[in-house]
């Protein structure tokens, strides 16, 4: 009767304990690392019907945001540009590319182009561009160097989590009026980036909500 | 059996990493969503399609022949009195005063139809530089970037034709175009348009103009800088 049990067996409980844990710290870490837009929404490059390039139009050309996101400072919504913007100039330069057949057979049609949508916002978050561009956030910070992308890809994760990080200390992002739309400024420090966006703060009274209600409605 | 499990543990990490790759990563497929509640609703918003309408248009273009509410019918380009059944594209006015169309009547009037302070100047130049500077130059002489990459026949603002023009004029080509140049009126609001007649009227001036018409007081600042 003595050894019915092999030696081995004594072994297995601590084993399948060990197993648990690691199993349990794989799947954890699994979903931390995948379960976030980090991982499912930033890189995001979808082809569009048309091959525009934000580094031709900003830095090779000197083109400001706003003159195709014209009503980004008055809006809510930061509008993708209607077809005659284009045509404001391709309807002369490059006029015959194949690369702008579907804006001219938007132009012909009156039926928009179908661009491709890259940054989502849940349908239950109020997003408004034009408090955030009016107040010393530019368009980099959600955005990322988009002024040198070829492709427009998403650049941050644009999580709840990721817009806190700033709510709670705008301070470290808030830029001077006149370089929100200039993508390549940097603060010379972070030291000064500190005090200049505290002084921000103070002088035009931002205080970014944290309550629900915030965003959310 | 310890030895398995890790084996097999971590081939499947190294499969699951290959297959599904790391953060940040750049790729066409559509992200998916993992937790969709209440992420897609059925309601309309700005730019994006909508099933609701036939053609799934989610923002509507005004019906054939009707104008918005608040909305006096619009001038068109061609006609001062559309009447030909030309407004069925609704241009950008709100009305049909001197300030929405920059004419009386069926002529060009001029004047800034609303106070010209330094703010206005400052907007307008802004604006001008946003808008207008792509084809027409920071400096208003017709040699912005455009130019460089076949954008034919841009005009000079610093020409007798344009010094003489009206501001109605200038007013109404920045809303709807002129030869080549096709309409802001859909982009530029109505003040900041005049805020950008204001500017270029004084780019002409900038332009043309003698030690004489400075004022005393800034001669000094303007001669320093001579070259």
């Amino acid at each position: 009767m003595s050894n019915f049990f092999p030696r081995w067996a004594n072994w297995v409980p601590l084993k399948l304990l060990l197993i648990a844990v690691v199993l349990t710290t794989v799947l954890t870490g699994g979903v931390w690392y995948y379960f976030t837009p980090k991982y499912t929404r930033v890189g995001y490059m979808p082809d569009q019907p048309v091959p525009f390039s934000h580094s031709i139009h900003v830095e090779q050309l000197g083109m400001d945001c706003r003159y195709c996101h014209s009503f980004v400072e008055v809006s809510g919504h930061s509008n993708v540009p209607d077809t005659q913007t284009c045509m404001a100039c391709h309807s002369q330069i490059k006029s015959t590319s194949p690369k702008l057949a579907a804006v001219r057979a938007s132009w012909e049609s009156g039926s928009p182009v179908q661009w491709v949508r890259i940054h989502k916002a849940p349908d239950y978050v109020y997003f408004n561009h034009a408090v955030h561009v009016n107040r010393g956030v530019s368009c980099f910070s959600c955005h990322g160097q988009i002024n040198n992308m070829t492709t427009v890809w998403q650049a941050e994760p644009q999580s709840m989590a990721w817009c806190l990080e700033c709510h709670r200390a705008p301070e470290k992002f808030l830029r001077p009026p006149s370089e929100i739309y200039n993508l390549n400024w940097r603060p010379a420090s972070a030291a000064q980036q500190l005090a200049m966006g505290t002084q921000f703060k103070k002088e035009w009274n931002i205080n970014p909500p944290l309550t629900c209600g915030g965003c959310h409605r | 059996m310890l030895r398995t499990f890790f084996i097999v543990l971590g081939l499947s990490l190294v499969l699951l990493v290959a297959v599904t790759g790391l953060r940040g990563q750049k790729g066409k497929k559509t992200p998916i969503e993992i937790f969709p509640d209440m992420d897609h609703q059925p309601k309309v918003k700005s730019q994006v399609p909508s099933g609701f309408f036939a053609d799934f248009r989610g923002d509507r273009l005004p019906v054939s022949g009707t104008v918005p509410m608040g909305y006096a019918m619009p001038v068109s380009k061609e006609d001062p009195l559309p009447d030909d059944g030309k407004y069925a594209t609704v241009q950008f006015s709100s009305g049909t005063s001197y300030e929405d169309t920059g004419r009386f009547g069926d002529h060009w009037g001029t004047g800034i139809p609303i106070p010209v302070t330094a703010e206005l100047m400052q907007r307008g130049g802004e604006r001008y530089m946003i808008f207008c500077a792509v084809c027409h130059g920071t400096s208003g002489a017709g040699n912005g970037v455009a130019g460089q990459y076949g954008m034919a026949a841009i005009a000079s603002y610093h020409q007798d034709r344009l010094r003489t023009m009206s501001d109605g004029e200038i007013f109404n080509t920045i809303t709807h175009g002129k030869n080549t140049m096709l309409g802001y009126g859909g982009k530029i609001p109505l003040n900041d348009r005049w805020a950008i007649v204001a500017y270029v009227r004084a780019l002409q001036l900038s332009q043309n103009a003698t030690m004489a018409d400075v004022p005393p007081e800034k001669r000094a600042k303007l001669e320093a800088v001579k070259p």
